[in-house]
């Protein structure tokens, strides 16, 4: 945080020594993409503060008089703005009032919720940013997910198997039903060049309509077939509760944290993965190299559709019982953001994952406390990765120098694949 | 710094355009704040805080979230102790925390709105016993759950006989936005009302779009907002004769409504869950009826209740007999609709209500 605080003491130094030494500093801050990123959300939360206000009906109804008693909206608006961050924090990180109880929900109970958030979207954010640095935008984390939540949750309320042994069976099933899906998408790029963006998302209509229709048919929709929802996954197959079974935080956190260790070991320590970077940063000298760049794009499809089934799988057997419609809630999407904020790479994404989670968490108390519309959130969310996207902005907002491009114009070489 | 100048000068350019009056002179900001919040409570032991968790869609969907919170603000009206609060879902996900984060709250108590809720409602009440709950479109999952649900295919069995008894091609048309069973169980009952007329008049009149014995099959729209595409499955379901559409679709069935205005008086709607006259006014000529959805009512006396200190617990069905579905007025068509006509609808009604009709719909809750 200190280095956020560095621009503004470093604005007037008229009689120094060196005057260039200022505008040398501030273009080095404005190229680290750690300051960016801190100022990115900075940035955000400002905005996301004038949101909260407008939407606080005190305020609302003070600005109708701004000009005879302006104190009375802005006073109101510092109310609205403080209350509403301070539930934020309590829904995502710690509240006093719950935690006065004693009790081990009350005292980790917000915490909890950011992390099962959190899981899913740092598993679906590894899947879009590994994809990114083989080059491909895999804009169909929704399908993945769906197919491996449908896979993994069929496995879980269908088959009746042991203690452990039907969790790990319906572990693998998700990886394999999001896998295949994934891999679909890579195989129809490297056999007839077909574009992974529109083959992921058309992909991703197949999966939730073919959920839609499997939610209708017996033995998969829950009797007496009054709702569009499955069975509910047996016990033996559910993830475990990591505090106890007050709180959510499961056994998927895990699973997440190894898929980011692996990730990473694949990219910077294996050969598979100097392949895909290598087919990520110029197919054509892979190609020279001797890498067979189509068989690049469908294995690393395959592993990225794991990835977002193993996001379907913490869905299905940790955070949720039973399959609905929107198994996938958002977070195909939602991860592209995720993994955009974490430069696409494993411990980034992590990061931004547990912050984007924080954010989720802290809404609903922040909605449930203040009234303020949980959509505040999601603007916040788009934002900082908005303003992470055009680097060039945030410099200007925060009168930085820099001479780097955008995170997302590195990532985002899929479109010209 | 810049930001924050910047930022200041978006809100107070913003303010400027609506800043113009002056302050009013009795009240007093802070005190408005908290009831406007829906969470200040403390200060009198006597408010009753009615908490409700939407499903997702949002408070104005026009459709059952819609609905269950004017339950709970007619409540609130009428009954300045009752507090009204409600938070929304933007996915299953947020089912349970939006429960939690409402039971932390204190809440007197909390109204869950939609069935797919059910799992995690029955989590939270046996994790919270003496917490009330209630759902919309649920039976009861515990003794602290009062469960509401709707026997929606009577009343879509009165507009189907009606539509039989009205129309003059021979052919009335029916669509859904999902095929799911809320949406499908008003098709039902549209469906056999048809059938009940042809069976007991001698006569042929087809149904387009539905067919009670092919519960997979049927005309959908996929939406429940999408207007272009119910104007274009009406349109198609005019065009195979049908000049009484009913589309069970939300805001998406509005495109029923354009296609009636265009057709010049020859094509009637009957609308769905609300009476149509009031929430849709603007194609109030050209509905003939509506099939209605009393959840507005059953939340409001739900509420009501409550806040007397009588919990109500077990179940409500809404059914014909206690106005938890049926008929809208005709309004326009009031006087085109024949006196025989109305006099045949009470008798069905009445025959629904005694049991003489069955009705076979599946998706009836039992």
């Amino acid at each position: 945080m200190t280095e956020v605080a560095a621009p503004t003491s470093a604005l007037p130094e008229p009689g120094g020594p060196d005057p260039a030494a200022p505008v040398r500093r501030r273009r080095a801050l404005g190229d680290n993409t750690i300051v960016v990123t801190l100022l990115a959300f900075v940035a955000a939360m400002v905005v996301g503060a004038i949101l909260i206000a407008f939407s606080d009906p005190a305020t609302r109804s003070a600005s109708a008089y701004f000009f005879s008693a302006p104190m009375d909206t802005l006073r109101a608006a510092a109310s609205a703005i403080g209350r509403g961050y301070a539930a934020l924090f309590e829904g995502a990180v710690f509240n006093p009032t719950t935690a006065a109880r004693g009790t081990v929900a009350g005292i980790f109970g917000p915490i909890s919720e950011t992390l099962v958030s959190a899981t899913p979207l740092i598993l679906g954010g590894l899947s879009v940013g590994l994809a990114f640095r083989a080059g491909l935008f895999n804009i169909g984390g929704q399908g993945q997910i769906v197919a491996g939540a449908t896979c993994a949750g069929y496995v879980g309320f269908a088959w009746h198997l042991p203690v452990v042994i039907h969790l790990v069976v319906a572990i693998v099933a998700g990886m394999v039903g999001g896998g295949l899906w994934g891999a679909l998408a890579g195989w129809l790029k490297a056999r007839t060049g077909a574009h992974e963006v529109i083959t992921t998302i058309m992909l991703n209509y197949v999966a939730v309509n073919m959920l839609g229709f499997l939610l209708s048919v017996k033995g998969f929709q829950r009797p007496p077939y009054g709702q569009a929802i499955s069975n509910v996954v047996d016990a033996n197959a559910r993830l475990p509760h990591l505090l106890g079974s007050s709180l959510r935080v499961n056994a998927g956190l895990f699973l997440a944290l190894l898929a980011a260790y692996a990730i990473h070991w694949l990219l910077t320590r294996s050969v598979l993965g100097f392949e895909f970077r290598a087919v990520g940063a110029n197919q054509n000298a892979a190609r020279t190299a001797g890498m067979s760049v189509e068989r690049s794009y469908t294995r690393v499809m395959l592993i990225a559709g794991v990835l977002s089934g193993l996001a379907g799988v913490t869905q299905i057997l940790g955070t949720n019982s039973a399959i609905t419609g929107d198994i996938d809630a958002g977070i195909g999407f939602d991860a592209i953001t995720v993994a955009l904020l974490g430069r696409a790479n494993a411990g980034g994404t992590v990061l931004a994952g547990l912050l984007f989670g924080a954010l989720r968490a802290g809404g609903v108390q922040m909605q449930s406390s203040t009234g303020t519309p949980i959509d505040v959130v999601s603007v916040v969310q788009a934002l900082i990765v908005l303003f992470i996207a055009a680097p060039a902005l945030v410099r200007f907002l925060f009168r930085l120098h820099g001479s780097g491009a955008g995170a997302g114009q590195g990532l985002a070489k899929g479109w010209n694949g | 710094m810049k930001a924050v100048k910047f930022a200041v000068i978006v809100g107070a350019s913003a303010l400027v355009l609506a800043a113009c009056g002056s302050k009013p002179t009795t009240s007093s900001s802070s005190s408005t704040s908290g009831a406007a919040g829906g969470s200040a409570t403390t200060s009198s032991s006597k408010a009753f805080t009615a908490c409700m968790v939407l499903d997702t869609g949002g408070v104005d969907d026009r459709s059952f979230n819609q609905s269950s919170y004017a339950g709970l603000t007619t409540a609130a009206t009428a009954n300045p102790a009752i507090k009204p609060s409600y938070v929304s879902s933007n996915s299953q996900n947020d089912y349970a925390p939006n429960l939690t984060a409402e039971v932390n709250k204190g809440c007197s108590t909390i109204i869950a709105v939609g069935g797919l809720m059910g799992d995690a409602v029955k989590a939270a009440a046996a994790a919270n016993p003496n917490q009330h709950f209630a759902e919309v479109d649920a039976s009861s999952s515990g003794a602290n759950v009062y469960g509401m649900e709707y026997n929606t295919a009577q009343g879509g069995f009165l507009g189907g006989y009606l539509a039989a008894g009205m129309t003059k091609t021979g052919k009335v048309g029916t669509w859904g936005g999902l095929n799911i069973p809320p949406v499908t169980i008003y098709m039902d009952g549209f469906y056999e009302g048809v059938q009940y007329y042809n069976r007991t008049k001698g006569k042929n009149v087809q149904v387009l779009g539905w067919n009670e014995s092919n519960q997979k099959g049927g005309t959908f729209s996929q939406s429940f907002t999408d207007q272009n595409k119910g104007k274009t499955i009406s349109a198609a379901q005019v065009q195979q004769g049908a000049d009484i559409v009913f589309p069970v679709a939300g805001g998406a069935g509005l495109g029923a409504g354009a296609v009636a205005q265009s057709s010049g008086g020859k094509v009637m709607v009957i609308w769905v869950d609300t009476d149509g006259c009031e929430s849709a006014a603007q194609y109030c000529p050209y509905f003939l009826t509506s099939v209605t959805k009393g959840i507005t009512d059953s939340v409001d006396k739900y509420v009501t209740a409550a806040a007397s200190g009588a919990f109500p617990t077990g179940n409500y069905i809404g059914t014909l007999q206690n106005g938890g579905t049926g008929l809208a007025p005709f309004h326009t068509f009031d006087s085109k609709v024949p006196a025989t006509l109305k006099s045949e609808l009470d008798q069905v009604k009445a025959d629904i209500i005694s049991g003489k009709i069955t009705i076979t719909s599946p998706s009836q809750p039992k």
